[in-house]
């Protein structure tokens, strides 16, 4: 058995990697799934608050790589799943505090034993991004419907590119359905064309994210919530399902289904 | 005023200021050229060819296409007579 290693990667930051990557392991785990979360954002470690294991840190990703200690030992099981955990970045070290090859090489000893390898990537493209790619077989490009994050997107697609990680998949993250109705968001499409990927899922903006996110619990874990819902979506796609993207069209208002229609016959 | 717009989408939308502000300026970043370069390249193309033919320095257009794998410099430049 080999597991996959995947990287959640953007280039900007702030688009929601570190959500991204917390609703993707919990939401493999949730479908029985050996997963485990590495946080590569050394010196600025997250990864553990959004999963709500912050208080059970002991070792980290630097110490394993340093082989201080065993990797068994800084793994961090999840609170809710026995077959999730977390590897944290360091907090108080620098970036090229792990090499590219330790990566890889810790990927291949993980790979044996789990069925997926999440990887966060630190913002910008430097040593950090290096090293998060290091050892992925996939990659996953999150990217929110503006100008700045579609074309740091379309450079990490670049950059993935010249590193030989095959075909990466995309996610708009934060799609405003009224904003984009108005003609003021850029649409699905509109983001497709400009970056030519295979679309993986589109997430909503919803509220419900910085709840969870307060409470230390993925949104993946309460499918009644749109952003759950999306991501849950998102992860059976990754495990080979095809599921339809879901409408993002939902309460049109009486007056602008008529405008929609005009428009369309335009 | 607002509600004719909501009605009848514009061509002005700020989203589609967005995707033609993107197409070109990514069109640069594929390519790996910057915006400035572009217009020292026209001054220069301008100054060679304006020795054999009188051009229409307004309308003439340098711009940078590319596609999947490449880039192709087009320049489209209005001749308004030779110099003989």
């Amino acid at each position: 058995m080999s597991g996959k290693v995947i990287v959640v990667t953007s280039g900007k930051g702030g688009v929601g990697k570190t959500t991204t990557s917390a609703n993707i392991g919990t939401g493999l785990a949730i479908r029985g799934r050996k997963v485990v979360l590495i946080d590569a954002d050394i010196g600025l470690r997250n990864l553990d608050v959004v999963m709500g294991l912050e208080n059970r840190i002991v070792f980290d990703l630097v110490n394993v790589v340093e082989k201080t200690c065993k990797i068994k030992q800084a793994l961090i099981k999840d609170k809710r799943f026995n077959n999730l955990f977390l590897l944290p970045a360091a907090q108080t070290r620098e970036k090229d505090a792990v090499k590219p090859d330790q990566m890889k090489e810790l990927c291949d000893e993980l790979r044996k034993e789990y069925d997926y390898i999440v990887i966060d990537c630190p913002a910008g493209i430097e040593q950090g991004f290096k090293n998060a790619i290091a050892g992925a077989d996939q990659a996953i490009i999150i990217t929110t419907p503006d100008v700045s994050a579609v074309r740091d997107a379309d450079r990490i697609i670049g950059l993935l590119q010249a590193n030989e990680i095959p075909a990466p998949h995309l996610i708009i993250n934060r799609v405003r359905p009224q904003m984009v109705r108005k003609g003021d968001m850029m649409d699905i499409d509109d983001v497709n064309d400009i970056l030519a990927i295979e679309l993986l899922g589109v997430v909503p903006d919803d509220e419900t994210i910085i709840v969870s996110t307060n409470r230390g619990e993925p949104s993946v874990m309460e499918s009644s919530t749109k952003a759950g819902a999306a991501f849950r979506n998102i992860v059976a796609r990754i495990e080979g399902e095809e599921v339809a993207f879901m409408s993002l069209d939902y309460d049109l208002g009486f007056f602008e289904k008529i405008g929609r229609l005009i428009n369309n016959k335009k | 005023m607002d509600l004719i717009n909501k009605f009848f989408k514009d061509e002005t939308s700020s989203k589609n200021r967005a995707v033609e502000r993107l197409r070109l300026v990514l069109v640069h970043d594929r390519a790996n050229v910057a915006p400035g370069l572009m217009e020292m390249l026209k001054e220069e193309l301008i100054e060679v060819i304006s020795k054999y033919m009188d051009i229409d320095e307004d309308t003439m257009e340098v711009t940078l296409s590319s596609g999947e794998l490449s880039a192709s410099l087009i320049a489209n430049i209005p001749v308004k007579r030779i110099r003989r």
